[in-house]
């Protein structure tokens, strides 16, 4: 079973990957190669990203045929998406257990949901 | 002194909140032991308890707890009776049950605590090993399926399931509400002993605060252990299971230094330890070995007594440690302590003796096991084995649920370099 592990970064979060202290910037950029290296050693790994900062994004609406093209994420959140994975793992409970293990800042928010399955006809 | 009147007013909060988690435990005992519908008594005392843990800190404990909820519980029993909205198969048990409690606590008598009984059942081989430990927690304390669930890392939704289901094997498959025969008892105690263990480990990764992902039992734990021990106050393993949680509770706060990072357990500062913890736990395990009958958690304690010691003589007996841990994996081989033995080795012998012994562990029960990996990389750090030490040391990294224990192992093998 696929499940996409979420992760929403604060602020502090993001800044941590340019912080001034050589020591907390490499601090964070060490960390998510070893996890992905967990996941891997695992077998869980199927995929995974981080993402560029917020100010970075651009939204596309679809509203009633028409496009509309706007600077910025879509919601406009305390925490942003920063990144995600998708795992295979066999329940939820397993996905909970790697969430735990991502190495994201406090107050980060971690959100976990099982890939959908196509119905079969 | 604002800090100090403030724990002061949290500890009152907590002693008044214990009161009525203790007398909701009985009254659920006590209603569920006669009716044998776990989920219906909780029910029935459910609104009263709620109210209880509202207004008890404001107006202080009444006379008689026990009589307060039940009260409220009664009143509720009968209403469902009237209005028959639900069907509940156990009502006139619950009803009788309740009579019965009420005529007790009104004519004086002593209010016989159950909970013992409830605790077997919880624990009991027909429940799913993976709810016992909740359904403890749930139907001994009061407390609700989302903070468990929290402490265990399952979704809320799911440990409600796990819970009701739970429940509904009591009821139907007609588990009786005894204590187990001298034979049993035992094995039978194991289980609740281990269960109430999983709630204080539940806790563990939570050291004051530093992680507010996760919120742990280690406190409700060892609410469990001290009603299981007077209960059962002539069970060696009793005592020494109450002991080990003490002797944890002992260090929290040292596990981490004022700025928050990990100190491990042979470098924290003996001055921050609770000395009465730690008087405490002395005193249990000190009664639990006059029973001479070792078990799995006197032998824990007796580990951590010997850490513990270094408060008086400043140094660790690793040799006694690592005895302690020969026999503990004779007893209870989990990777745990085949890991907990190894660490002692390496300290007593040499790094080479606790490396060989960490190598005959199965290579899959370690796989995602981060003290394994931890331990793995001091080991081969200090054998001068510096690639398969780095190699080691991302892995445990990659592992860690906890921010602090991440800091130190990436400072660690920041050193190597």
């Amino acid at each position: 079973m696929n499940y996409t592990v979420l992760i929403y970064e604060s602020d502090t979060g993001f800044a941590l990957r340019a912080d001034p202290d050589t020591k907390k910037r490499e601090a964070y950029w060490s960390a998510w190669p070893r996890y992905i290296q967990a996941l891997q050693e695992a077998g869980v790994f199927v995929s995974g990203a981080g993402l560029e900062p917020v100010h970075t994004a651009t939204t596309l609406k679809l509203k009633s045929g028409k496009q509309q093209v706007q600077d910025g994420p879509f919601a406009d959140t305390k925490e942003q998406l920063g990144g995600f994975f998708v795992i295979n793992v066999p329940d939820m409970d397993s996905a909970l257990q790697w969430a735990s293990r991502v190495p994201a800042a406090s107050g980060s928010v971690i959100e976990v949901r099982q890939n959908l399955v196509p119905p079969t006809h | 002194m604002i800090a100090a009147a403030e724990g002061a007013h949290a500890d009152a909060h907590r002693t008044i909140e214990r009161a009525a988690r203790d007398s909701y435990g009985r009254l659920v005992a006590f209603l569920a032991a006669r009716s044998r519908d776990v989920a219906a008594a909780e029910d029935a005392l459910a609104d009263a308890f709620r109210i209880a843990l509202e207004t008890w800190p404001r107006d202080g404990v009444p006379n008689q707890p026990e009589a307060w909820l039940l009260t409220a519980g009664r009143r509720r029993l009968l209403d469902q009776m009237r209005h028959a909205q639900v069907q509940i198969a156990a009502l006139p048990e619950l009803i009788a049950a309740a009579n019965e409690a009420q005529n007790m606590i009104a004519t004086g008598l002593t209010f016989p605590d159950e909970r013992l009984k409830l605790m077997f059942i919880c624990a009991h081989p027909a429940i799913d090993a993976a709810a016992r430990t909740p359904l403890m927690l749930q139907t001994v304390l009061g407390l609700d399926a989302a903070r468990i669930a929290s402490a265990f890392l399952v979704k809320p939704a799911a440990m409600g399931t796990r819970l009701s289901r739970a429940k509904g094997k009591i009821r139907d498959a007609h588990i009786a509400f005894e204590l187990p025969q001298s034979d049993d008892l035992p094995e039978r105690l194991d289980a609740v002993l281990e269960a109430i263990y999983a709630a204080y480990g539940s806790g563990w990764d939570d050291v004051a605060g530093a992680d507010p992902r996760r919120k742990g039992l280690a406190a409700e734990a060892i609410d469990l252990g001290r009603a299981l021990l007077r209960l059962l106050p002539n069970e060696p393993e009793v005592s020494g299971l109450l002991a080990l949680m003490l002797y944890c509770e002992s260090r929290r706060a040292a596990r981490r230094c004022a700025r928050g990072e990990y100190v491990s357990l042979s470098e924290q500062d003996t001055a921050l330890w609770s000395s009465d913890l730690i008087d405490e736990a002395g005193m249990l395990i000190d009664a639990a070995s006059r029973a001479r009958h070792l078990g799995r958690f006197q032998l824990e304690a007796a580990i951590q007594s010997v850490h513990a010691h270094r408060r008086s003589s400043g140094r660790i007996d690793w040799q006694a440690i690592a005895l302690f841990y020969e026999a503990l994996v004779r007893i209870a081989p989990t990777t745990g302590s085949l890991v907990g033995r190894a660490a002692a080795a390496a300290e007593a012998l040499g790094a080479d003796a606790g490396w060989n012994l960490l190598e005959t562990i199965p290579a899959d029960a370690v796989a995602n096991y981060q003290s394994y990996w931890a331990l793995a990389a001091h080991l081969l750090a200090r054998m001068q084995r510096h690639d398969e030490a780095r190699a080691a040391y991302d892995r445990a990294i990659g592992l860690c649920t906890d921010a602090a224990t991440r800091g130190f192992l990436q400072q660690r093998a920041a050193a190597l370099r």
